[in-house]
């Protein structure tokens, strides 16, 4: 290290917790509007539960529409981020230390948003521990042949272990933080969350087991939670939903929209705290890859999909996937889909796009946005033409509909801004030890 | 600089999460303890009622049979409130006067009825009929308890779903020949697995489960 007295580990740490000593005034203004539009989402939330879902678009046959959308969205986001802390900590990805912490806080969020969706869909939300199986007083169980059930065991259990692994890789930060921030009450909060950590060898043992136990417990996860969630779907009986294809699909569907939802956090917060050298090219160029092949996993799984309708010669397959997505009154959006999901990832073929903070962002957004839209052709041009023609139906989303949503995007923001605002947002025990790590090595190798 | 933490701060923050702990296990089982107990259920209430009328005379004491004023409980969903005209026949002779039979004085001369009070009430959303239970061999006691003995009608049971399924996953340990379904008291002669199951097979008594044998 050139510059060891500008960037030693103490520099290190005081500029990643500066942050969290005080806002800056960019800052109040983003909690404002992202705390404006989470008031927009506890009206709609609210004016739909005195009111009821008959407020929604949805209706029979389009019975599931943007609150199975969303929470199908918001799940998959939440991916990345365990796929990060789990995976890339399992294959020795050390790359992935710079950026583990804000991908996990983004994982909480995003499921914090996609527990939302169901419950306020069960139409009276205050029933929800029906979906919990206890001996009830009913003497009936909740179905363990429906994949709901399945769902919010899935989902109750990755909220868990998320949180659990989230905190846990933030105690040594905590620590920090107790010791340096400024006034008594902070050390004092910090101290409390802290949980007495001193740092001893000791401690850092037993924190290491911990941790690569959690991220044992994680890995499947990323597998399993949205493998659950495809089945919502895979096993019914309508065509464009009864897939074998759907678990892998959707697990990639997931990841990719999770990175997405990284690169879109991390572009604007590298410029912002001028972290490029923690964030570096090295991260966007890494992460833009595993962009393109999670595109190239899911183009796969729409060309197998397309193909398996035709192949199966069954009517109704051929022609919800050859007629009525392609051709049929959502074609607009289908299309716009497949630019999002297919054509733009394509720019990543190229390293200048790749490491090109704009270009990252610019393409984050439209993936972003196109596997929301994949959600929704799934779901409701699957829904809205069935087998009876005469019950066919075009479905359009209400105000309410929409106010849900970006109110959902508004509180997702709204929480990362409080997380950006009292918890370190780098891993900077992690990052800490690499250097270290990084700079004996050098010396090891000058001194030979 | 002073400590952050006085020493017995370990102490209070085990004691914390202990009782975290057990309030998390403990607030739903309490709960679910709670939402059996009479006090929700209302097992064992007995609601005022305008006349108080004692059964343990009508059914000990004169053997009036359950049906003789509850009639419709053969053929209808409903069991029946006797009419004030049902009890006039006896009641324009014995115990006619004093201010007790006020309501039924009443009663007979504006043509209202009496306003007695509801016992046992399921939910709307149960679709509950007396006939079928009765002719396939269930007993009023079975529900209703020892009416026989009631100076004020109590409501016997839980009347919650998992009581109701209770009877409907495994009738035969519940069922009598019709001809003892109003007897108070009844003992299976030759004991109930017996029995029961000969009951079940002769009256073609089906374990009724599916959520629209009483949700329609």
């Amino acid at each position: 290290m050139a510059t060891a007295v500008s960037s030693g580990p103490a520099q290190l740490t005081d500029r990643l917790l500066a942050p969290a000593w005080t806002p800056s005034r960019v800052w109040w203004v983003l909690f404002g509007i992202s705390g404006a539009g989470t008031l927009v989402l506890a009206g709609a939330v609210a004016y739909t539960v005195a009111t009821g879902i008959g407020v929604w678009g949805n209706n029979i046959p389009v019975a599931w529409a943007y609150a199975i959308i969303n929470f199908v969205w918001w799940i998959g986001i939440g991916h990345a981020g365990t796929f990060i802390s789990a995976f890339l900590l399992l294959f020795h990805q050390r790359w992935r230390s710079s950026i583990n912490r804000v991908a996990e806080a983004m994982t909480l969020f995003a499921l914090v948003n996609a527990g939302l969706f169901p419950l306020l869909h069960l139409g009276r939300p205050w029933f929800f521990y029906w979906l919990i199986p206890y001996p009830t007083r009913m003497g009936v169980w909740p179905q363990f042949k429906s994949a709901l059930p399945w769902d919010a065991a899935a989902v109750a259990t990755y909220f868990t272990v998320s949180l659990l692994f989230w905190y846990l890789g933030l105690v040594p930060d905590l620590a920090a933080a107790r010791d340096r921030a400024p006034g008594r009450t902070r050390r004092r909060v910090y101290g409390v969350f802290a949980l007495g950590w001193r740092g001893s060898g000791r401690q850092w043992h037993q924190y290491r087991v911990a941790y690569l136990i959690l991220a044992g417990l994680a890995a499947p996860l990323v597998i399993s939670v949205h493998s659950i969630v495809s089945l919502d779907f895979a096993i019914s009986q309508l065509p464009g939903w009864h897939s074998t294809i759907f678990p892998p699909y959707f697990v990639v569907g997931a990841i990719y929209s999770g990175f997405a939802m990284v690169l879109l956090l991390l572009i604007p917060i590298r410029r912002a705290f001028q972290l490029e050298d923690i964030i570096t090219e090295r991260h966007l160029d890494n992460m833009a890859k595993l962009l393109l092949a999670m595109a190239w996993m899911l183009i796969y799984s729409y060309v197998v999909e397309t193909f398996m309708a035709w192949y199966s010669g069954n009517v109704y397959e051929r022609y919800t996937y050859l007629v009525e997505r392609p051709f049929g009154p959502y074609a607009w959006i289908f299309w716009g889909m497949l630019t999002a999901n297919v054509v733009v990832p394509q720019l990543f073929w190229w390293r200048r796009l790749r490491v090109s903070p704009p270009v990252l962002f610019a393409a984050s957004l439209l993936i972003l946005a196109g596997m929301w839209t994949e959600r929704f052709i799934i779901i409701v041009t699957s829904l809205n033409r069935g087998f009876l023609p005469s019950s066919w139906h075009f479905y359009v989303p209400t105000w309410v509909d929409w106010s849900i949503l970006f109110g959902s995007v508004a509180f997702f923001f709204f929480l990362f801004f409080l997380f950006l605002r009292f918890v370190p947002m780098v891993a900077i025990s992690e990052l800490k030890q690499q250097r270290h790590e990084a700079s004996t090595a050098a010396a090891a190798v000058a001194a030979r | 600089m002073p400590a952050l933490f006085p020493p017995s701060s370990n102490r209070t923050i085990r004691l914390t999460l202990a009782v975290a702990g057990a309030a998390i296990v403990g607030i739903p089982l309490a709960l679910m303890a709670w939402v059996r107990t009479p006090a929700i259920t209302g097992q064992h209430s007995a609601p005022a009622q305008p006349i108080p009328f004692d059964h343990r005379i009508h059914v000990t004491g004169l053997q009036i049979d359950c049906r003789y004023c509850h009639s419709t409980v053969e053929r209808a969903a409903p069991a029946g409130i006797p009419a004030t005209a049902v009890c006039v026949p006896c009641h324009s002779q014995v115990w006619r006067d004093g201010p007790v039979f006020a309501p039924v004085r009443h009663s007979l001369a504006t043509g209202r009825p009496i306003p007695w009070q509801r016992v046992n009430s399921l939910p709307d959303f149960v679709f509950f009929n007396h006939a079928i239970h009765v002719r396939k061999g269930v007993g009023c006691e079975t529900c209703h308890g020892r009416v026989d003995r009631m100076a004020r009608v109590e409501q016997a049971a839980p009347l919650t779903m998992s009581w109701c399924l209770d009877c409907h996953r495994g009738p035969e340990r519940y069922l009598r020949p019709v001809e003892q379904v109003t007897t108070m008291g009844w003992q299976p002669p030759g004991g109930q697995a017996v029995l029961g199951r000969e009951l079940a097979r002769r009256y073609q008594v089906s374990r009724l489960t599916n959520c629209s044998a009483c949700h329609r």
